[in-house]
């Protein structure tokens, strides 16, 4: 079997065990990892410039606060239906995102840490100075009647569930190509060694500037679709936290993988979840479980599974 | 018709003239050979052809095109190639993705093409039995005749190859000359080189730099004879 049958039936395997889920799985599960798939899609997002391009940002929660704010504020204050926003919040993501990357890829390595770090705080503190319009901390609700798109309301469970699955599908499947192409595999040269990359010939800063805006619209993607099937926008979502979260889940999964960035978010989703069941100390698990997972497995799990049994996987 | 020459190229590294006002021409076709002992300016020289390393003063042309000012990869664009001195490769991609790589950004993205150019620069550097294998395991003297397979694959113009016989053993420093030999049909070959056996076997015209100048220029039995360049290698007055 070559290796792109083996890699499609991987992918479609995994659609159609999360469809399954659904029907299997409690409401409270199901819930969890409608959320979860959203948050893939941000990982996955994060995963394409990280993982296979290898640029560590640590201000993609701008990226993620743009989409949830282009749709946000163009349905509470333009009166745009659902739809529209979408496109309003993809387009905010990608217009950040080309700028940003215009402007950080004139550094490199901790100084392009550092830049992009600034410029989500730059970003967070202009969604809090612009609390008459953003609401600030505090955030604001996304109406029940506006969660609806083709007639479908996205906040009933169901509804959202395989709304929540058909983005993550369309993103992996996309992510599954992507990584594929000419364009993927340039990106991963340009990782593995850049100046060799460049005597090669190929635009090392075009390369990764492309890579950036993919990088940002998808989680632009994922911020807006968090707005929209949960109904809430606020400020918290461009915090650093949020931009260490895809790196974390990325790192856990396994970077430069597809399939890396879902296991990494139901993982640290589930292990924080079981854990503060038993103690209130579930960060200090977290942070265990983290630190001997780069101890002893440092291309995260599905790199392991990768190094050790399917030398295939993508 | 020359397919690269410099005018006045010049470089200085901060009050150090590493290379003093060199003019160059390289016809199409030629074997050059660019020798010099240590510190001669030859890889700043080299750098500053290939866009590594920018000029300080005067002029690059390739085929009649000036491209001072033109960064690195477009100039590969043009039609050079390049391996690098230290080796340099993609380590922990598998020998055929590192050719690939090398052969796509020429080719563009016709699979069955590339996957032919493939087939045909890993028989010519004999690791097509290698093909599957991650390059950073291949041994020392694979990982060269890899590099220089990823140059092959662009099917350059010019061919710059930086120290190619640094560190490889005697018999690879044989199949290296004839691989050297047989290219001279189809390219144009720039050769930074240290062991004079390579240079006087591979070579049909030499270029000697010595403290950042043209020290003399000539075929390899006039080099040979000449005294001044016997002199700067053996440190004679």
């Amino acid at each position: 079997m070559s290796t792109a049958v083996r890699s499609s039936i991987l992918h479609l395997s995994v659609l159609c065990l999360l469809a399954t889920l659904f029907f299997i799985l409690p409401e409270y599960h199901s819930g969890n990892i409608a959320r979860i798939l959203i948050m893939a899609v941000y990982a996955m997002g994060y995963n394409l410039l990280f993982g296979y391009t290898g640029l560590l940002s640590l201000g993609h929660a701008l990226f993620f606060a743009s989409g949830m704010y282009g749709l946000g504020l163009s349905i509470d204050h333009l009166g745009l239906s659902a739809a529209p926003a979408m496109l309003v919040g993809l387009f905010s993501a990608l217009a950040i995102s080309t700028i940003i990357g215009f402007l950080a890829l004139r550094t490199s390595g901790v100084a392009f840490m550092i830049v992009t770090l600034m410029f989500a705080q730059a970003g967070y503190l202009t969604i809090l100075l612009a609390g008459k319009y953003t609401r600030g901390d505090e955030g604001f609700v996304i109406k029940q009647s506006d969660r609806i798109i083709a007639g479908i309301d996205l906040s009933q469970a169901d509804n959202r569930y395989f709304a929540a699955l058909i983005l993550f599908a369309i993103v992996f499947i996309f992510i599954g190509i992507l990584v594929n192409t000419r364009f993927g595999k340039t990106l991963v040269a340009i990782r593995e060694n850049s100046e060799r990359a460049r005597m090669l010939g190929y635009d090392i800063q075009r390369h990764k500037l492309i890579a950036i805006i993919i990088s940002g619209s998808l989680s632009g993607v994922a911020g807006a679709a968090y707005a929209l099937l949960f109904g809430y926008a606020g400020a918290t979502f461009s915090t650093v936290q949020y931009s260490i979260y895809p790196l974390l889940w990325v790192l856990l999964g396994g970077a430069g993988t597809t399939i890396g960035p879902l296991i990494g978010t139901v993982f640290m989703t589930y292990l924080i979840d079981i854990s503060s069941e038993y103690t209130s100390a579930y960060m200090l698990i977290a942070g265990l479980v983290l630190i001997l997972l780069t101890l002893f497995a440092p291309q995260g799990l599905a790199g392991v599974l990768r190094k050790k049994f399917l030398p295939w996987l993508p | 018709m020359s397919l690269l020459s410099t005018k006045g190229l010049s470089k200085n590294y901060a009050g150090l003239q590493a290379v003093n006002s060199v003019d160059f021409d390289l016809p199409e076709g030629q074997i050059r050979a660019l020798i010099g002992p240590n510190g001669a300016g030859k890889t700043t020289f080299v750098g500053m052809l290939s866009g590594r390393i920018e000029s300080s003063q005067g002029q690059v042309y390739f085929d009649g095109t000036d491209i001072t000012g033109m960064p690195a990869h477009r100039r590969m664009g043009l039609g050079m190639a390049y391996t690098f001195q230290i080796t340099s490769i993609f380590s922990k991609l598998s020998v055929h993705e590192n050719v690939a790589l090398a052969a796509r950004r020429v080719i563009g993205g016709n699979n069955s093409q590339v996957r032919l150019r493939i087939k045909e620069v890993l028989n010519k550097v004999h690791l097509v039995d290698r093909a599957d294998q991650i390059a950073g395991d291949l041994s020392y003297g694979h990982q060269r005749l890899l590099e220089i397979g990823m140059g092959l694959a662009q099917s350059p113009r010019l061919f710059i190859l930086d120290e190619p016989t640094q560190g490889l053993a005697e018999n690879e420093i044989d199949d290296f000359i004839l691989l050297i030999q047989a290219l001279s049909a189809e390219t144009t070959v720039l050769l930074i080189e240290h062991n004079m056996d390579v240079v006087m076997r591979t070579a049909n015209y030499i270029t000697v730099l010595n403290f950042g100048e043209t020290l003399a220029e000539g075929t390899p039995n006039e080099i040979r004879a000449n005294q001044e360049v016997q002199a700067a290698y053996l440190g004679k007055n």
